[in-house]
């Protein structure tokens, strides 16, 4: 295999989609499947035009959570190679926010890796979004069904539940 | 004892960036949160048990019950929104 790649980029600049999955598979003539998923800014979000969003993260958590996924899906899954890349600061509607790469030698780990990937990231990677729409700036709340999403893979992730009561303290 | 509290999204807009809070020994996440809370005004209102909040010890995701020690690094944001 090749030497490894860094794993994890969160930066302000957009990314190449073609250009990122050359690099993935650079130097393995062993991957015979590469699965992305790309997430872009919708120009529309709970019935609001959006004009853009400001995308906010935890330096250094942020890097290592990511890190600690790809660490697992190299635990439950046979892939090769993975790349993430999430992009911070002023994203425009239609604008690239997410590259999840994944390389393998078949198709279906790939696809499978990509997938959990994306959920756990979704739940569990300290980023927050605050939309600009044609009725002022808001925060954008977590959904209940990307920790369904997360719970198909045994992970139980309490991201968008409800407030609870104080845990017991002295 | 001294931990370094950091605010992140809707928390930060309301408290700042980050805070130095001297706690007691042994303190929780959940404590140093309704200790916080106890001062009133913006940070009862974002801390408060009516909001959801999440927290983190030393970057990493952490449940409320886990113990502080002297010089953590104490995360305190909504829930995630990226991807």
């Amino acid at each position: 295999m090749a030497a490894p790649a860094v794993r994890v980029s969160i930066r302000h600049e957009d990314f190449d989609l073609g250009a990122e999955v050359t690099a993935l598979r650079a130097g393995d003539g062993g991957v015979g499947a590469v699965a992305t998923f790309v997430g872009t800014v919708r120009d529309r979000s709970d019935g609001r035009a959006v004009a853009s969003m400001e995308l906010e993260h935890y330096p250094g958590m942020t890097e290592a959570a990511i890190e600690a996924m790809i660490d697992q899906a190299f635990a439950r899954f046979d892939i090769r190679a993975v790349r993430v890349v999430h992009r911070i600061g002023e994203l425009q509607a239609r604008e690239q926010i997410v590259l999840v790469a994944v390389a393998s030698a078949h198709r279906g780990q790939a696809f499978q890796a990509c997938e959990f990937l994306m959920d756990y990231l979704k739940t569990s990677a300290p980023f927050w979004k605050k939309e600009a729409t044609d009725a002022g700036a808001r925060w954008v709340d977590a959904r209940v069904a990307d920790d369904a999403a997360l719970a198909r893979w045994g992970i139980a992730s309490g991201n968008a539940a409800a407030p609870a009561p104080a845990p017991p303290h002295g | 004892m001294k931990v370094e509290v950091r605010y992140f999204a809707s928390l930060r807009e309301a408290l700042g960036g980050a805070e130095t809070v001297e706690v007691g020994e042994g303190a929780s996440v959940g404590a140093l949160r309704d200790a916080l809370s106890a001062r009133g005004g913006r940070h009862a209102e974002v801390l408060g048990r009516q909001k959801a909040v999440r927290s983190a010890r030393n970057r990493v995701l952490c449940a409320e019950s886990v113990l502080l020690g002297e010089g953590d690094e104490v995360g305190f944001f909504p829930p995630v929104t990226g991807g």
